[in-house]
């Protein structure tokens, strides 16, 4: 454990006489509402902390599992353009997935840790990256419809009440930005092409728009988590509205793209002022969570796999490391 | 199935371009001080965002309580007068 980040022992209140605990809950309490922002090691009630690392977990255990999805097209990209694109956006993945498990590590849960339960499957991962990337089209519709609903979500995160959650989530949006744009230009060039081209972008999207609308998460009466996080500000809307919101962005897109989103209910609804949409499907999402999407088992088997086959590289670096730190000492002391 | 010691977990701190001085960045694990350069020039610089980065051990770093936050900055708290808009200064008088 270092200074700047989670030494639980050593942060703010540790060994404090009971009582005090009430105190330091007030002056929390206080910052949250201020809207000021909680650092690693400010006093944070214990539920506060285990619910952050949760979302955190989550959140950082999709960016790496959303890399299978999209890396199974890189080989197969129609251009050498499309291809390092791809290429640069399944990094920006995994960079997305650091910068969220080391804000996790401010917690005091390290990374090794949160691998190992995801791996156990202790931990879950957004529910999307369990459905199949079947054509090429399907790239697009991840970055336009996948993407987009993640910043939908992310934006408001921005503003989260932990600060290294944050910090984190600034960074990611700024980069997600790009994935979104590549996506919805992926897309039109499909669209405006052949007819099987055309066909083949509205067919990912007829597949991909429902599992979008999901990533939002259960409705609001029946999110277990909602209400308190809205509490500690860690999250600034709630599902429902975040959903709608983003049906009513996607709309005009759509439009814009020549393609059309599959739901016959989808209307403006100009008293609200917003759009009515269908019903969405909450078996299929109960199902695909627990783990009987297309490719839970896939996915999971996979990243188990890469886990384990790179095992040699981080030895090997831990053993290169050692010998020099040997020599350079060896070197000093001759 | 992987090595026993999780790799040390350094800071990183970034400078984004001549003029400015080196910001944090942000954290991340590596084996050693040459790789943790490598690592964080491939997680924090993807997109031009620096023309020099410092990596420093995170347990190196000494930072001081917020249990005694207030206490700690107390000091500076009841000198107003180290402050420009403390002083009054007669209307007219100009490059004060």
């Amino acid at each position: 454990m270092t200074a700047v980040t989670a030494d639980q022992t050593a942060q703010a209140g540790a060994g404090r006489p009971e009582g005090a605990d009430e105190a330091l809950e007030a002056a929390f309490d206080r910052a949250v509402a201020a809207d000021e922002r909680i650092e690693p090691r400010d006093w944070m009630p214990d539920a506060y902390r285990a619910s952050l690392v949760r979302q955190m977990a989550q959140h950082a255990h999709s960016e790496i599992i959303g890399m299978q999805p999209e890396a199974n097209w890189i080989s197969r990209a129609p251009s050498l353009r499309r291809k390092a694109i791809l290429m640069a956006k399944v990094q920006d993945e995994a960079g997305h997935g650091l910068y969220l498990y080391s804000a996790a590590e401010t917690l005091g849960t390290g990374r090794e840790e949160l691998l190992d339960k995801l791996h156990a499957g202790r931990q879950r991962y957004s529910s999307i990256f369990n459905y199949p990337t079947l054509t090429w089209a399907d790239v697009g519709a991840i970055g336009w419809l996948v993407d987009g609903a993640a910043i939908t979500n992310q934006v408001p995160l921005c503003r989260c009440s932990y600060g290294p959650y944050a910090r984190a989530m600034v960074r990611i949006c700024k980069e997600e930005s790009f994935h979104q744009r590549q996506g919805y230009e992926l897309l039109l060039t499909l669209s405006r092409g052949t007819p099987a081209q055309h066909e083949m972008a509205q067919d990912a999207v007829n597949r991909w728009w429902w599992p979008s609308l999901m990533m939002f998460g259960p409705p609001d009466d029946a999110s277990a988590h909602s209400a308190q996080s809205m509490a500690w500000k860690i999250k600034r809307h709630s599902n429902d509205e975040l959903r709608q919101r983003f049906v009513d962005i996607c709309v005009p897109q759509a439009e814009a793209l020549g393609l059309t989103l599959p739901d016959p209910d989808l209307r403006w609804n100009e008293e609200r002022g917003q759009h009515d949409f269908g019903a969405i499907d909450w078996q299929e999402f109960q199902e695909v969570l627990k783990g009987n999407g297309p490719c839970n088992e896939q996915r999971l088997t996979q990243r188990r796999r890469a886990h384990e086959e790179g095992s040699w590289v981080r030895d090997a670096a831990v053993a290169y490391a050692e010998k020099h730190t040997a020599v350079r000492n060896g070197e000093a002391t001759a | 199935m992987s090595s026993s010691t999780e790799w040390p977990l350094w800071e990183v701190f970034v400078r984004s371009r001549r003029g400015l001085s080196h910001t944090h960045a942000g954290s991340l694990h590596a084996p050693d001080a040459e790789m943790a350069l490598r690592n964080a020039r491939d997680l924090y610089t993807r997109r031009s965002e620096g023309v020099s980065i410092w990596v420093v051990p995170s347990a190196q770093v000494t930072a001081s309580s917020p249990d005694e936050k207030d206490s700690f900055f107390e000091p500076a708290g009841d000198k107003p007068y180290r402050h420009p808009t403390f002083y009054e200064i007669p209307e007219g008088v100009k490059h004060l």
